[in-house]
């Protein structure tokens, strides 16, 4: 292991500060992906800035109905806040889909949105990626790819994001909060993580430096009807096969909002909104419900080994739509 | 034979047991002393070639490192059995993952970042990792593993099944499959003077000596192997593995202790695998059920590094009478990591199949899968005409029957609903050879009234101590708690391999016998004990070897009910039963903890453990446990098992007959078999993934 420095900063200035003063600095939550991949010699930070004692540890309720949480909140803690579980059960659920009970423990939410994939070519130095070395070639793309990507991917990189926490918030209209060296600006969750296109090491918006200090959960889908379902290959602790997370409100025998989000499709959360549109307005029936969400996966290219997620996608969003949707809607 | 039994509260518990939930039990790297060393192995990253050279500056420039060893450098080993521990020895990279160098340093964060900075240059040459039907490369191999024929036929069996009222040909898949012990494997190494200690992850430190012996041209009286806690094997550390053979070489080179510990990610390459096993199953049988003709067709793979070939057609031998026969093995040497024992080698691939094609030619004789094993029950082994010593195959399947609620089951696919769950029920067989090896024994009456029995057995988790503690109690007529039973030393007793469900079976034989002799010692004995005690020795060579004129295997039946959600293709296993007829059970505790250990991980073989070769790079796309899927609590039903006693003299002096295997056996086959009763869809590749349940049903239009 390379030697790295550490420091512990109290503030999100200093933690900044800290972070521009030391090249190669990476910030540190929970450490439940970071430290790994630095065992497996993928990450070599030049320091880590500890961000656990920064008083980003709260869920808050915010004037207007939105919930702030904290970039610190533990994965646990957050999946288990009363207000996220009646407002936002989507959100809940995902978390709860996620890792295991130790990990979800030490993991922070801010660290969960900025953990790596887990494509095995990235995770192993003696083999070709693109995101790991750019420039070095995918290993993926004709490898072992039953978990990689069917959308968006681009030939430098067609690995996935392994987040369920983040699919809840990009369906939630959720937004990141960010500070840094230009300020605070808030980006939307759905557009937090990029596709790789050219750039396949780049996994995010965030620009050098910048910290994540929270999530906004939004007034406007609090307590509107939200689910999030996970296929994996076992019962607990494994990452999605595919996943959806799903926000609909019914007013008047139509759709009024509807946020879709898929996982473990892409290179980031994949926000449905090709459905979104074809389903606002529409009565919420099953054959509005498949017309959508065919319409959003006819863009899917799979890969050898992974054609399964298209079908599978479907049918997740499909039960997902239709238990979300008020019982006589579908009978 | 009495009735089904369970574990009753009376059975004694496993003596390290406070120990290990303590965590100040000590496994083999955690034998610190002074000056210790870590090394770190560097792998290939070639799947075939030569290196050409290595550049270890960098490497050498790394604070901490002591040095650096490579095939240039290496101390020359003695010639071995086992060419998977001639490492850097030459220059042939044989497989990608086969170590190239090993990092010595302080600390293990040192041997980790000089490993990182060594640098080896390969001359590549292409390769080829993928087993595929019909390779031409294939050949039929003399033996199998443990010494079976490759090919066996009686009769006419193409005949058979060309004439035959109904008859299948079903081919499965089975991918190959990683031993992940919890405990990584390592050792320790170290030297006082002359003499060498040396603490290793291991089913057995007798072998290790002896390899050590040979290969660094030690007398074995100057070589102590020790295993005192062991956190598993299940047969990847039967034999000496590459870390132990490299600690070893670290402290000759560096007269220091030395610790390897291999990493999680290494283990799939240099540690032995269960080989992906192609089937083919052709069964004919008339009307009435009974098989006319049996073939079972195996393909498989091994590495260039030596011949290992899974046996999986040999349980094909065993299980059912069919005049006409066929069972073969072919394999096709590629580039791949070498393939070894893993749990129930052979049995539990090749009963996949078996038991899988068994329900198949059910469905097509619309016969109940139980009754139509009962009609092909065999009066003696079908490949070898000898006699069982006991077989409760049918017991056992009727006793499972009841107790799981067989009778009444609708026999019809895709009957029964919840919502969008089907649910299934499904039955197989199981079988597992009675292994025994010689083993010797010491046991001693102290002046103190309390009795200690020395044998180099080895606890790998399984409660050996304790079961041997308790069959010298047996034999010495007194309480167990007064008996302390010394293992996992190779300057005990000599003792066989914890390995082959062999071990209870070796070991108890010579305890008993050394027991049976202290009895003897000490009726005829007058008076207080002398201050030395009472000794009684015994050695089983002659006995626990010799050819019996019967056939020995222990049989159960497994049944199964899963829920197969047809949304997401993913399979819930609601209830696991499985009933043995293993002879006489020792330990009701300890037994029952090997039964349902074995019964979750075929249900790991069965739905979520798989493994792929990666055609580009050689090595196996799975390495650690994320990817790696054995099944977690969450997968994992109410198990319950049960057994048979039976009264078999042709054993061994305790009538015990191996568990630490068989309850593995048959329950990827009686999985599959519900999941095709609860969907109509045959699934004939494992593992069961979502993907390919996901796929099936929608081929099947059943979706």
């Amino acid at each position: 292991m390379k030697p790295f420095a550490y420091v512990r900063p109290g503030s999100v200035a200093e933690a900044a500060e800290a972070f521009a003063a030391r090249p190669g600095a990476r910030y540190l939550g929970g450490g439940t992906n970071l430290v790994d991949l630095m065992k497996l010699g993928v990450e070599e930070p030049g320091a880590l800035v500890d961000l656990t004692r920064l008083p980003l540890d709260a869920v808050e309720e915010v004037p207007g109905g939105a919930l702030r949480v904290g970039a610190l909140v533990r994965n646990s803690d957050l999946a288990a806040h009363p207000l996220v579980r009646e407002r936002y059960p989507a959100l809940s659920q995902a978390l709860l889909a996620g890792a295991s009970g130790q990990l979800r423990n030490a993991a922070t939410t801010g660290g969960n949105l900025l953990q790596r994939t887990r494509c095995p070519y990235f995770q192993d130095v003696s083999k070709p990626c693109n995101k790991r070395t750019p420039g070095s070639g995918c290993g993926a793309l004709e490898g072992v790819n039953r978990d990689h990507a069917v959308l968006g991917w681009s030939e430098q990189c067609v690995a996935t994001h392994p987040s369920d926490m983040a699919v809840a918030l990009a369906a939630l209209d959720a937004r990141v909060e960010l500070y840094g060296a230009s300020g605070v600006r808030t980006v939307e969750a759905a557009e937090f993580h990029r596709l790789p296109g050219e750039q396949p090491q780049r996994d995010t918006v965030l620009r050098p430096g910048e910290l994540i200090t929270g999530v906004l959960l939004p007034a406007a889908t609090a307590g509107l009807p939200s689910r999030y379902r996970k296929a994996r290959d076992r019962a607990s602790y494994a990452f999605a096969l595919a996943s959806v997370a799903a926000v609909l409100q019914v007013t008047d025998g139509v759709v009024e909002h509807a946020g879709i989000a898929f996982g473990a499709l892409a290179h980031r959360p994949w926000r449905a909104r090709r459905a979104e549109e074809a389903l606002l307005g529409a009565a919420p029936t099953a054959a509005a419900f498949e017309r959508a969400v065919d319409l959003e996966l006819s863009a899917a290219r799979p890969l050898r080994d992974n054609a399964y997620k298209v079908p599978l996608a479907r049918a997740l969003a499909l039960d997902v739509l239709t238990r979300l949707a008020p019982p006589a809607a579908t009978a | 034979m009495a009735d089904t039994t369970t574990a009753p509260p009376s059975a004694p518990e496993r003596r390290e047991g406070p120990l290990k939930v303590t965590g100040s039990a000590r496994y083999a790297a955690e034998h610190p002393s002074p000056g210790r060393l870590f090394a770190r192995p560097v792998p290939a990253t070639v799947a075939r070639g030569r290196v050409t050279g290595v550049d270890v500056r960098a490497a050498l420039e790394t604070p901490g490192v002591v040095t650096v060893l490579t095939h240039e450098n290496a101390p020359r080993l003695g010639e071995g059995d086992d060419p998977t521990l001639a490492v850097l020895q030459d220059d042939r990279v044989p497989h990608r993952g086969w170590f190239v160098a090993l990092v010595v340093a302080e600390t293990p964060e040192a041997a980790r970042a000089g490993a990182a900075a060594v640098r080896v240059d390969c001359a590549e040459e292409p390769h080829d990792v993928i087993l595929i039907p019909g390779h031409p490369s294939a050949y039929v191999p003399e033996e199998a593993n443990a010494g079976h024929p490759g090919l066996r036929r009686h009769g006419d069996p193409d005949r058979a099944l060309t004439s035959a009222a109904v008859a299948v040909d079903v081919r499965y898949r089975v991918p190959p499959l990683h031993n992940h012990p919890m405990e990584p494997h390592a050792s320790s190494a170290h030297w006082d003077g002359e003499r060498l200690t040396v603490h290793t992850s291991s089913q057995g430190t007798t072998v290790v000596r002896a390899v050590l012996a040979g290969l660094f041209g030690l007398p074995r009286e100057r070589i102590s192997v020790l295993a005192e806690h062991v956190g598993g094997g299940f047969g990847s550390k039967g034999t000496p593995r590459p870390d132990v053979v490299l600690a070893t070489m670290a402290s000759v080179v560096t007269r220091r202790p030395v610790t390897v510990v291999l990493p999680r990610r290494f283990l799939p390459q240099v540690v032995g695998h269960r080989a992906p096993t192609l089937h083919r199953v052709r069964l004919g049988a008339g009307r009435d059920g009974r098989l006319t003709g049996l073939v079972h067709e195996v393909a498989t793979h091994t590495s260039r590094v030596k011949e290992f070939v899974e046996q999986a057609a040999v349980p094909s031998r065993v299980m059912y009478a069919a005049p006409n026969s066929l069972t073969v093995h072919r394999v096709v040497p590629l580039d791949v990591p070498t393939p070894s024992w893993m749990r129930a080698p052979g049995e539990a691939p090749g009963m996949y199949a078996l038991e899988s094609a068994m329900d198949e030619l059910a469905g097509a004789l619309g016969m109940d899968p139980v009754e139509l094993r009962i009609v092909n029950e065999p009066r003696t082994e079908p490949d070898s005409g000898r006699p069982f010593s006991s077989r409760h195959l049918v017991d056992c399947l009727r006793e499972g029957a009841r107790r799981f609620g067989w009778d009444g089951r609708d026999p019809r696919p895709r009957s029964r609903a919840e919502g969008p769950l089907l649910i299934g029920t499904g039955v197989a067989a199981a079988t597992y050879p009675v292994l025994v090896q010689p083993s010797t024994a010491v046991a001693h009456a102290l002046p103190d009234g309390t009795f200690l029995v020395e044998i180099n057995a080895t606890d790998i988790g399984t409660g050996a101590r304790t079961v041997l503690a308790g069959i010298a109690a047996d034999a010495l007529g007194v309480p167990p708690e007064r008996v302390r039973a010394e293992v996992g030393r190779s300057d005990l007793p000599p003792a066989s391999l914890a390995g082959g469900s062999s071990g209870t079976a070796s070991w108890g034989w010579a305890v008993h016998e050394a027991c049976v002799g202290l009895a003897g010692r000490l009726s005829g004995h007058a008076g207080p004990l002398p201050a030395e005690g009472l000794t009684a020795r015994s050695d089983t060579r002659g006995k626990a070897d010799a050819e019996s004129p019967y056939a020995r295997h222990a049989f159960g039946a497994v049944f199964a009910e899963v829920a197969v959600d047809t949304v997401t293709g993913e399979i819930r296993v609601r209830r696991l039963l499985g009933v043995y007829a293993a002879g006489r059970i020792l330990n009701a505790r300890t037994a029952r903890s090997q039964f349902t250990g074995g019964l979750t991980m075929g249900l790991g073989m069965a739905l979520t453990e798989g493994s792929t070769v990666d055609a580009a790079f050689g090595d196996f796309a799975e390495r650690d446990l994320a990817a790696y899927h054995v099944p977690v609590h969450a997968d994992v039903p109410d198990i319950e098992a049960h057994w048979i006693e039976e009264d078999d003299p042709h054993l061994n002096p305790m009538g015990s007959k191996g568990i630490g295997e068989i309850g593995i056996v048959g329950t990827p086959a009686a999985l599959g078999n519900a999941v095709h009763h609860a969907t109509g869809v045959r699934f004939r590749e494992l593992p069961l993934t979502p993907d390919r349940v996901l796929r099936g049903l929608t081929e099947a239009g059943a979706h």
